[in-house]
């Protein structure tokens, strides 16, 4: 292994050597303190620059030529994960202008539409959201028909599945949010089947089976639809409570899972090949 | 020779010291000071006992944040109220006049009062009254119902609740939501599903 040469050779002349811009920049401290490696001319130092950098070691080392053809993967795992950022910048913008209260949500949406610059932007997070959820499915779809899902991408394929179900949470919570009519009847008919949970929805079945004497425990106003709704209805305890949930709480749960599950594809040997 | 050297490196060695021979020589481990004041055994006595702690401490702390997620306070309507007088009350009319602020319609028949509920047993819309068809019907599914509350069309499985309607001692009528009658137990019988008054 040659030794990396990071700096230029004392000149015995004592001119200054030639350098170019690229090697000039190279050789400031500022970017030797970044790129801890030379530049990415051998095998080396292109796998140093991939496991140096927090953002590409989540990514496989080496990719196969079958990985990368769209036929075989029709890239929809990243098809998913760009519409998560897409979704993520623009509901960041959306979030200066969207108050979560009974009073403004609903004018808020309008205002959004009508007065703010880029009237679309809000429609952008609907149509990235509604995308998503498709490229979603067919990320699944295309892992089931090659076969990913089989060891050692069993771990992982469960890790998928968990986010395909926090996708599918995401939109609905993000559904209630305009606080119109068709998201407040949506929620009311989402939200009553969580009555009929096991034990902890107070229509469930086991639910009248927890009770301290003659009181039951499980009741409309303390089930576990009660707990999403911070209600006994749809109102304003169940605008906050998901607007919360779909800004903060599930998206935080979908970054980690997202760096589990690309970390995972790396270590469980790389994108399947073909069958 | 070499037997009166290693005696004379025993005696210099401390007591309770471990030797250890290795190919290059011999190591010796000697104990702190203050080893002497912790056995093994109380050693995994005080890693239960820490390990206790923190368990009961997490199971404590996300009790309680559970507990954080159901208020003490709602601000939604009171579950009881009063309707006013029977007379306000014109007889064969469905009473839409509590639907927005308590979700009960007030039906009025020849022999007395029932208050039923607005919520759909389908998926938990609110239907419309439609006088005249003389139904109530669902705008989300299409499930229809007679003014009794009985389902006749639509998905719905079962019968609109009825809640409890009694007089009050000031000659009002008083609906309390905290108790339904579902006429498929049986419970429409019951005393407080309908109120019987003849003016």
């Amino acid at each position: 292994m040659p030794e990396i040469q990071t700096h230029a050779p004392a000149d015995p002349t004592g001119e200054r050597p030639k350098r170019s811009l690229i090697q000039y920049v190279r050789d400031t401290q500022v970017w030797g303190s970044i790129f801890r490696h030379g530049p990415p001319s051998n095998d080396r130092n292109r796998a140093l620059a991939i496991i140096t950098n927090v953002f590409l070691h989540l990514h496989p080392v080496r990719v196969r030529k079958s990985g990368i053809r769209l036929k075989y993967t029709w890239c929809m795992g990243g098809v998913t994960f760009f519409l998560f950022i897409v979704e993520t910048i623009t509901g960041l913008l959306l979030m200066f202008y969207y108050r979560p209260t009974l009073e403004y949500a609903y004018t808020d949406i309008w205002d959004l539409r009508e007065q703010v610059p880029l009237g679309v932007m809000r429609e952008l997070h609907r149509w990235g959201a509604h995308a998503m959820v498709i490229a979603v499915w067919l990320h699944m779809f295309r892992v089931f028909m090659t076969g990913s899902y089989k060891p050692p991408r069993e771990f992982n394929w469960n890790v998928g599945v968990i986010l395909l179900v926090l996708t599918l949470l995401l939109s609905f919570t993000g559904y209630l949010l305009p606080w119109d009519q068709l998201a407040i009847w949506a929620i009311t008919v989402g939200s009553n089947m969580a009555r009929a949970t096991p034990f902890v929805g107070h229509e469930g079945p086991g639910a009248a089976l927890l009770k301290l004497g003659d009181v039951n425990l499980v009741t409309i106003g303390s089930d576990v639809r009660f707990a999403l709704l911070g209600g006994r209805f749809v109102g304003a305890g169940a605008l906050l409570r998901f607007y919360v949930l779909h800004c903060v709480g599930i998206p935080l749960v979908v970054g980690t899972l997202i760096a589990v599950h690309f970390w995972r594809v790396r270590k469980d040997g790389g994108i399947s090949g073909p069958l | 020779m070499a037997a009166a050297k290693a005696a004379a490196v025993a005696a210099a060695r401390p007591a309770g010291a471990t030797v250890l021979k290795s190919g290059i020589g011999e190591v010796v481990y000697r104990p702190s000071a203050q080893a002497e004041t912790m056995t093994r055994r109380s050693f995994f006595n005080w890693l239960s006992l820490g390990w206790i702690s923190f368990t009961a401490a997490m199971g404590g702390m996300v009790t309680a944040a559970t507990r954080f997620m159901f208020p003490n306070v709602l601000f939604e309507p009171p579950s009881t109220f009063k309707a006013g007088r029977p007379a306000e009350y014109a007889i064969g009319k469905v009473d839409e006049r509590w639907k927005e602020s308590y979700g009960v319609w007030l039906v009025r028949t020849d022999e007395g009062f029932y208050a039923l509920s607005t919520t759909c047993t389908h998926l938990g819309c609110t239907p419309n009254w439609l006088g005249a068809e003389n139904k109530f019907k669902c705008p989300c599914h299409g499930s229809g119902f007679y003014p009794t509350g009985i389902n006749f069309e639509g998905p719905a499985p079962r019968p609109l609740e009825r809640y409890k309607i009694t007089l009050a001692d000031d000659g009002q009528l008083l609906i309390d939501k905290n108790v339904k009658f579902q006429q498929e137990k049986g419970q429409w019988e019951s005393p407080g599903a309908f109120l019987t008054f003849s003016a």
